[in-house]
């Protein structure tokens, strides 16, 4: 006969102000098998572990139910504490009497008595369970790290920091990301360059790094402490290894006339070309749709400057695979496409830039050798209008519900390095909210305001009118003077939304991540495991999980190498034994379990089984692979046959729950 | 020769004769026959918001039954017309309680349910027609002619229901001055408000609109502007103060296939 305890948790108020927990604990302890019902205030405290702790000791308890929150939040803790007190972690039952009940009803009585029936049903099912042990499966001492922006060399330079080796895999030809771009950060103003390109080169010369240039992701396999990964080395047309990045070839490409995509399309580059001058790895790349040479095979003058030659017109794509222990995502972001947004006229007019191109045509590396001039006649502008929030904050399908969080600072940036710069230039800021939290930020935007006399209008832009004299003009409200204005602008200046990289999509699916429906991965838990996938070993850097700045995304970078550090200096870890088994008996072979498997775990085999005849069969069946298998329990309902069934969760448990509930 | 119903609405027997007469000598000279129910009715006038209200809304039905009776697509061209009718007809398809309480109210011999296709001209042009078709039959093309089409509010919100062009950034106008060999002026005036019936209360608002849009599009080197709405037409001609002619679309598609002078006649 089992002898079972009942935990029914108050969590202060959280369940006890909707739910009757004294009834609760009272009914279930006439269920049969119940030998002891207890309700406390916080079970998952210390002296409500000890509580649970000191009845299975002293009654001699063959499983437990705990009426709690979800087991999402404290399974954990529970199995822990049973296990501390002798009993087998996996003869613990979550009653969720907290987000399934609680929470969602108003009614006393209503929930009271839901809670009774979810206690039981989780009564019933713990009845069945059966010891469980976990297996070990070993971690390969290796990360790799997806994206190559400041959030991915930090967390890399941390991680090799500890002694661990790190693989960068980039798609751009060199490491860097958005913040090579930039002109200077806030709020202290320093150049973005001369703190990220030394950084950059520690990446690229620390011995435990090995940075995978113009290189994709293209297929993740296996599962926390043993992935196997795919790596697309995509053909730059350029031997790395005897490319010396003297940049010879790039001075004598007669292809002169691509845009120049680090320079946001503001200047032109060569069809072969690096980057910028302090790209990582400093090594040429062509660009097969401008090539000549590629594209219709005449030319070849880069091949023949060359001195080392390095130049491969042959060169094709390559793939490598490699084991890793831990995977870190740090895909980062990329401000919208404004198409949609025409009342600005940003496809019109070459006056009306977005925020990450005024960064390029401030930038000394920049088009214009950091004078600010418009890009349509080169003159400097003398009135510049700032509009924030194009994108963000928007209720309709064409921008972005959430605030993109760095434009306000930046825009107070941009206005205030153009006022210390340019004095004779006017600046005038739109906004919906100014939005500064964070240290030294609203002290920032206040010196923008107050020292540097920078106009800030509480109001939307409507319409953004070229004219052909020139100017631009914006029509606009201010809302706290209600009134329209009218501003003859030189320069519009766009702060555009900022939303995941396009790749993000592709990779949560190889990664069998979760993303919210603005696809920015989403953490195990917003404010516990803010770094971590909710798949194990799969951990989260930067801007791929929500918009943030550079302190920001530095202090996440460093928590998930923190992380991944964790994990790969076990030699081994604890595997989870709630997976999916085949009752060879049963099973007739069909594949139709196999084909549901979203993790590859199931493989099939021809075995001999002697038949109830005494004769010999070679009968084909399904084999789990304990170490593979994520015990989803697709399989066990794709079963035609019911052989499929997954420990802790069997079939005859959950109709052990559902007949509890139907009673 | 395919044929269509084609709706023309009140203005376009009244104010706005050239719309109606050069899309109807136009439609002609490209093979479409336009075929127009004997006893068409309001479109409505402006298509009301209120989901509860249907009975302004009954009179689109009727067109848009009328033309589902003959089993043929529904054709119109004034952009007011345009909008109410399409309007009224994406609501029916997604609305049903709408469906139902019109059906109700109507007691027509079979339910209406949205199955009438809605063109605006225009599109009959693009889609049906094709511009590049529609290119070849040009006979005298506008070359050299700095054209400014001129949206309005009416001819592509909301974009969902109407569905034609972005309406934010549209090609379909400046597709067709290509088509009859003119050269498209883009300006950033060109899908606001012309002031519309504002015209009514308070002249110097419409004014003040129009002659925005018309500022923008004179400024931008635009000989003249063409638009789809009959009461954008009279703001854009009466309210802006503006010399820059306007026209109908439909005049310079008439003229640019050598059959303006006939529909004079």
């Amino acid at each position: 006969m089992q002898r079972i305890g009942v935990f029914v948790c108050h969590c202060g108020t959280n369940i006890a102000a909707t739910v009757d927990v004294k009834t609760v604990a009272e009914t279930l302890g006439h269920e049969p098998g119940v030998v002891i019902s207890q309700d406390y205030q916080y079970m998952c405290s210390e002296s409500g572990q000890n509580l649970v702790k000191n009845a299975i000791k002293e009654h001699n308890l063959t499983g437990i139910v705990i009426c709690s929150c979800s087991p999402r939040m404290h399974e954990n803790t529970f199995r822990k504490a049973a296990a501390a007190a002798g009993l087998n972690p996996y003869l613990v039952e979550i009653a969720n009497i907290r987000e399934q009940c609680s929470w969602i009803h108003k009614d006393i009585a209503t929930a009271t008595d839901k809670a009774i029936i979810l206690g039981k049903a989780a009564i019933a099912k713990v009845h069945l369970n059966a010891p469980l042990t976990a297996g070990e499966s070993p971690v390969a001492k290796r990360a790799l790290v997806i994206g190559g922006g400041i959030a991915g060399i930090q967390t890399a330079l941390d991680i090799a920091e500890a002694g661990f080796d790190v693989d960068i895999v980039e798609k751009q030809p060199t490491i860097g990301g958005k913040m090579a771009q930039i002109d200077k950060t806030f709020p202290t103003l320093d150049c973005a360059a001369c703190i990220l390109t030394p950084k950059m080169v520690e990446a690229s010369q620390n011995e435990h790094i090995t940075i995978h240039s113009f290189s994709e992701v293209t297929d993740v396999k296996g599962f926390v402490g043993n992935f196997t990964v795919t790596i697309k080395k995509k053909a730059r047309y350029v031997d790395e290894t005897k490319c010396t990045g003297c940049g010879l070839c790039t001075e004598k490409c007669p292809m002169k006339k691509v845009p120049n995509e680090f320079n946001m399309g503001l200047d032109n580059r060569t069809a072969v070309y690096i980057p910028f001058a302090q790209a990582v790895p400093k090594v040429a790349t062509i660009d097969p749709n401008y090539c000549m040479m590629l594209k219709n095979g005449k030319c070849g003058v880069c091949s023949k400057v060359c001195s080392v030659g390095a130049i491969d017109y042959k060169q094709q794509d390559r793939f490598i695979e490699q084991k890793y222990g831990a995977i870190v995502v740090a895909t980062g972001f990329n401000p919208i496409k404004l198409d949609k947004y025409d009342e600005f006229a940003y496809n019109q007019c070459p006056d009306v830039v977005t925020s990450l191109e005024l960064e390029r045509l401030m930038n000394a590396a920049g088009p214009n050798g950091g004078t600010l001039l418009r890009p349509s006649d080169k003159t400097h502008p003398h009135k510049i209008v700032f509009v924030q929030c194009v994108g963000s904050r928007c209720d309709d399908s064409k921008g972005k519900p959430y605030c993109s969080k760095i434009c306000c600072m930046y825009t107070a940036k941009h206005a205030m390095l153009i006022r210390e710069k340019y004095p004779d230039t006017e600046v005038y800021v739109f906004y919906i909210d100014v939005r500064t939290p964070g240290k030294n930020f609203d002290e920032f935007y206040r010196r923008a305001v107050e020292q540097y006399n920078v106009h800030y209008i509480k109001g939307m832009v409507g319409k953004v009118t070229p004219r052909s004299d020139g100017k631009i003009d914006v029509q606009a409200s201010d809302l706290l003077a209600n009134e329209q204005l009218h501003i003859d602008a030189d320069m519009v200046v766009l702060a555009a939304a900022i939303e995941p990289d396009k790749t993000a999509r592709p990779l949560a699916t190889m990664l069998t991540t979760q993303m919210d429906t603005n696809d920015f991965f989403t953490e195990a838990h917003p404010k516990l495991r803010p770094v971590e996938s909710a798949t194990a070993g799969i951990f989260l850097s930067g801007a791929c999980q929500g918009p943030k700045d550079i302190p920001e995304t530095v202090a996440q970078a460093s928590a998930a190498a923190a992380k991944a550090i964790g994990l790969l200096v076990k030699n081994s870890i604890t595997c989870n034994p709630c997976v999916a088994h085949s009752n060879e008996l049963m099973c007739n072979g069909c594949s139709s379990c196999e084909k549901v498997c979203p993790y590859g775990a199931i493989t099939y085999e021809d075995k001999e089984f002697r038949m109830p005849d005494r004769t010999t069969a070679i009968r084909r069946v399904a084999s789990v692979n304990p170490a593979v298998c994520q015990g989803c329990g697709a399989c066990t309902v794709a079963c035609p046959s019911g052989a499929m069934d997954l420990n802790g969760f069997s079939n005859s448990q959950i109709m052990a729950e559902v007949d509890a509930i139907c009673k | 020769m395919e044929t269509f119903t084609y709706y023309p609405g009140c203005t376009l027997r009244t104010k706005a004769k050239d719309l109606d007469t050069y899309a109807r000598s136009s439609a002609e000279a490209l093979g479409i026959n336009l075929e127009e129910p004997a006893d068409w009715q309001c479109c409505g006038g402006a298509y009301t918001t209120a989901k509860d209200e249907i009975a302004t809304k009954l009179s689109a039905v009727r067109t848009l039954n009328s033309a589902k009776m003959n089993s043929r697509p529904l054709i119109t061209v004034c952009s007011a017309c345009h909008n109410v009718i399409k309007q009224t007809n994406y609501d029916i398809l997604h609305d049903e309680e709408m469906a139902s309480k019109v059906n109700n109210y109507l007691k027509l011999d079979e339910p209406y349910n949205g199955e009438t296709t809605v063109y605006h001209y225009l599109e009959m042009l693009r889609d049906v027609v094709g511009f590049d078709n529609l290119a070849q039959k040009v006979v005298n093309p506008f070359k050299g002619k700095k054209i400014a089409a001129y949206y309005g509010c009416l001819l592509l919100r909301p974009s969902k229901a109407l569905a034609m062009d972005d309406p934010e950034n549209p090609s379909i106008m400046e597709d067709f001055i290509k088509a009859i060999g003119g050269t498209p002026v883009i300006y950033a005036q060109r899908n606001e408000c012309c002031g519309g019936y504002i015209t009514l209360e308070d002249k110097d608002q419409a004014a003040k609109r129009s002659n925005a849009v018309m500022r923008s599009a004179a400024d931008q080197g635009a000989d003249m502007v063409i638009t789809a709405c009959p009461l954008c037409l009279y703001n854009l001609k009466k309210s802006s103060g503006s010399e820059l002619p306007v026209y109908y679309f439909t005049e310079l598609l008439a003229e640019a296939l050598g059959v303006k002078e006939e529909s004079n006649e």
